[in-house]
């Protein structure tokens, strides 16, 4: 029942207006059309990631009866108040707060990750900063460079907190916290240890919230243009699912434009060699988890099955729920069962050298990064995947080459590996990747043809859903959760035995992978990802095929080479193993 | 240029830590009545076992209270009271509130540096002290202060201080 609430009237800039109580003053000024700067300010409402500081104090707004300005994001509103959001003293208290900000700042916007994606200096600019009228004390903390995923790069940091509520709150990763006190306050792991030596998942949420460049990926997209530009290389490049429908907002498209072609032609004028579809892995992943599910069902095996696509929630099991490695799925995340295939199949069937094979993913996500590089996935001396780049980086080259994406035709996936289903489109949102596994498995379970594909139960953007699906007369239990703090509520049910569940799907991030920690950046618009994660849908409903054990290169490549679905070779190639680890 | 952090316990420990210190403190945290709100009181209790509170220490609580060690780090890292080096024999502490400030603070501080031939938070080659700067301990009146563990030595002159640690150095069999 939606609770109804008392509606008080307030004034702001001289307009009355009514307003349902409890609501804070820049709530209420969004309703008017008074827009109050925020900088540390964060609120995605249905994502539940909320970051209410105030620590930054740019949207302090003038009360008349208070003495002091407060700051509109935390102060509610009362019956009666009257608030004037842009006075002289306001704006001038405002401008100030920014201006102290960068007088600690590293002058270095040329030359910054985050130069015009910084909301530092989009702020400078609307508040009309001309000059740094006070060059302060700088910090000079070393770079982290030490993991394979993220950069933290301390001296950038403006105290806002949104890394520490992504990590600690949302994600209860617990990896960030304020180290230190006063001036020399910096934000980092336990001990100031390296980040590669925490327990951090890389899921990227921190650098998907964090302002300014004080959290970014470490940047691959220089050894992609090294691979490009040897002609003794073959270089493959795969895209992830929810790649094509973000990259379309660096080119100033609206958010949840469909640009699959596009994406490709872009991808085969930079001059890779084959442009293939991370799709293409995820329907083999379907093909070997649905077997796998299958298999543990019927031989009385550990239920739940856990999806093991995320390998930043991979990681967060490792180090968190370590007495649980016995419930996910051993399948490979698709981008690395595709690389799998490409350095084995795709390197025989065209007489090349694995060696000589570079393969690229264009992945949503920051933890592709690190996985990419875990030693059991590097063993047999060559890389499953060389490199991965995010769609942000992508998004750079393409700038860099010269392509006007907005302009490019649209242009096919390469084949053999380039056929794909509606059912490997949805990986790339939550409630993705159990949806197309139980099409595969309704089917194989019952004999009958599934007529209906939409399991719309397992769809939304709750943060932990729950669906019982009717196959053949069984009911399976299916429960989801994104963002690992939801992992983490469903993840204790199963060790505390309280909750049941025959499979689960879990992603690290807010919304899956339409909202991984390497789109571009949402700035705190949650609507962005809400569209893409429509704009995913639909690609699911344009295409002819929507059940992965229907694409026909798929089970081709199972007749040439794999051999049974959950078979000998397929376990050698596709599956992988988990390992504990420490939790700091 | 801001000088680096004072703590470091990235450094793995060296010495074995007393096992029956580790089942002191579990005993001290298992007896609360509840441990919401009590990370500082522990912490403390902690830091009076251990005389500092090393790295396993830091983790050891955080894993009892269920707690991310970044968030004890956190506040082992911000009160100045807590340390994370070996303390010595002796903690001299130095104010550097503003009423010790203002009444020559910084040049008292400089000459312990000197006869001790150790920075802040160091601890003397012989293990007998430990340095630290504190902030306002609420005596101004007796501006500037040094302390020896709990003993107060008030209004306090430059050369007066070679003689206080002699003092010590003699008790223990050092002069």
């Amino acid at each position: 029942m939606v609770e109804t609430k008392k509606m008080i009237k307030i004034i702001i800039n001289d307009q009355e207006l009514s307003v349902p109580e409890g609501i804070t003053i820049l709530e209420a000024a969004h309703q008017v059309g008074v827009k109050i700067p925020t900088l540390c300010h964060l609120d995605l409402h249905d994502l539940k990631m909320v970051n209410q500081t105030a620590s930054c104090r740019v949207c302090m707004v003038e009360a008349p009866g208070r003495n002091s300005l407060v700051p509109a994001c935390v102060t509610k509103v009362s019956e009666g108040m009257e608030v004037n959001t842009h006075t002289t003293r306001a704006i001038t208290a405002r401008r100030m707060a920014v201006e102290l900000l960068l007088s600690n700042h590293p002058n270095e916007c040329f030359t910054c990750p985050k130069n015009l994606q910084c909301e530092l200096q989009a702020l400078a600019a609307e508040l009309g900063v001309r000059e740094i009228r006070w060059e302060g004390e700088r910090m000079d903390y070393p770079k982290d460079l030490t993991s394979d995923a993220i950069v933290k790069d301390a001296n950038k940091c403006i105290y806002c907190r949104r890394c520490e509520t992504a990590c600690n709150i949302v994600q209860t990763c617990g990896i960030l916290s304020g180290i230190g006190r006063g001036f020399d306050v910096f934000v980092g792991p336990f001990a100031n240890i390296p980040m590669v030596e925490s327990s951090c998942t890389y899921c990227g949420q921190c650098v998907a919230v964090c302002p300014t460049a004080a959290l970014t990926e470490v940047n691959h997209t220089a050894k992609v243009w090294e691979a490009l530009n040897d002609p003794d290389k073959h270089v493959i490049v795969q895209t992830a699912p929810a790649i094509r429908v973000a990259i379309g907002e660096l080119f100033d498209m609206e958010p949840g434009t469909i640009v699959t072609g596009k994406l490709v032609t872009s991808l085969k004028r930079m001059g890779f060699d084959a442009v293939f579809d991370t799709d293409f892995g995820a329907d083999l992943t379907i093909m070997e988890e649905a077997s796998e599910l299958i298999y543990r069902i019927k031989n009385n095996k550990t239920l739940p099955i856990l999806t093991s696509c995320c390998p930043a929630w991979v990681k967060f099991i490792e180090h968190q729920f370590p007495e649980l490695l016995e419930i996910p799925s051993t399948c490979k995340s698709p981008h690395i069962m595709f690389g799998t295939i490409v350095k084995t199949f795709y390197a025989k069937k065209h007489g090349l050298d694995p060696d000589n094979i570079v393969v690229v993913s264009i992945m949503p996500c920051i933890a592709k990064k690190a996985e990419a590089k875990r030693p059991e996935l590097t063993k047999d001396a060559h890389n499953n995947v060389d490199i991965v780049v995010t769609t942000r980086e992508l998004g750079a080259m393409i700038k860099e080459a010269g392509i006007d994406f907005d302009k490019l035709p649209d242009s096919e996936y390469d084949k053999p590996l380039g056929e794909t289903t509606g059912a490997s489109v949805i990986f790339g949102t939550t409630g993705g990747v159990i949806e197309a596994a139980i099409r595969t498995t309704y089917e194989w379970l019952t004999g009958e043809e599934l007529v209906d594909v939409e399991f719309t139960q397992l769809r939304g953007m709750e943060g932990v859903r729950e669906a019982v699906v009717n196959i053949g007369g069984k009911e399976l239990k299916i429960g989801i959760a994104h963002g690992l703090g939801n992992a983490r509520i469903l993840l204790e049910g199963i060790r505390e035995g309280t909750s049941h569940y025959d499979a689960i799907e879990i992603m690290a991030c807010p919304g899956g992978c339409v909202g991984g920690g390497g789109q571009p950046y949402h700035h705190g618009n949650e609507e962005i990802v809400k569209k893409r994660q429509e704009a995913i849908y639909q690609e699911d409903r344009n295409k002819k095929i929507r059940k992965s054990h229907e694409n026909a290169e798929v089970l081709e490549l199972y007749r040439q080479y794999l051999g049974e679905p959950y078979g000998k070779l397929a376990h050698e190639l596709l599956h992988t193993h988990y390992e504990e680890r420490e939790r700091i | 240029m801001t000088k680096q952090q004072a703590i470091s316990v990235t450094t793995p420990m060296t010495q074995d830590l007393p096992k029956e210190k580790f089942d002191e403190l579990e005993t001290f945290i298992d007896q609360m009545e509840t441990t919401k709100g009590a990370l500082i009181e522990i912490l403390h209790k902690a830091q009076n076992l251990f005389g500092y509170l090393p790295r396993d220490v830091q983790l050891f609580v955080a894993r009892k209270l269920g707690i991310p060690g970044a968030e004890v780090y956190g506040v082992v890292s911000f009160y100045s009271y807590f340390t994370t080096k070996p303390r010595g024999k002796y903690t001299i502490s130095c104010c550097m509130g503003t009423a010790c400030f203002v009444r020559g603070a910084d040049k008292i501080i400089e000459r312990l540096k000197e006869i001790l031939g150790i920075e802040s938070n160091e601890i003397t080659e012989d293990g007998l002290f430990t340095l630290i700067d504190v902030r306002c301990i609420g005596a101004c009146g007796l501006a500037p202060i040094v302390k020896v563990d709990e003993k107060v030595y008030g209004r306090v002159k430059e050369e007066e201080l070679e003689d206080i640690i002699n003092t010590y150095r003699l008790l223990e069999g050092k002069k």
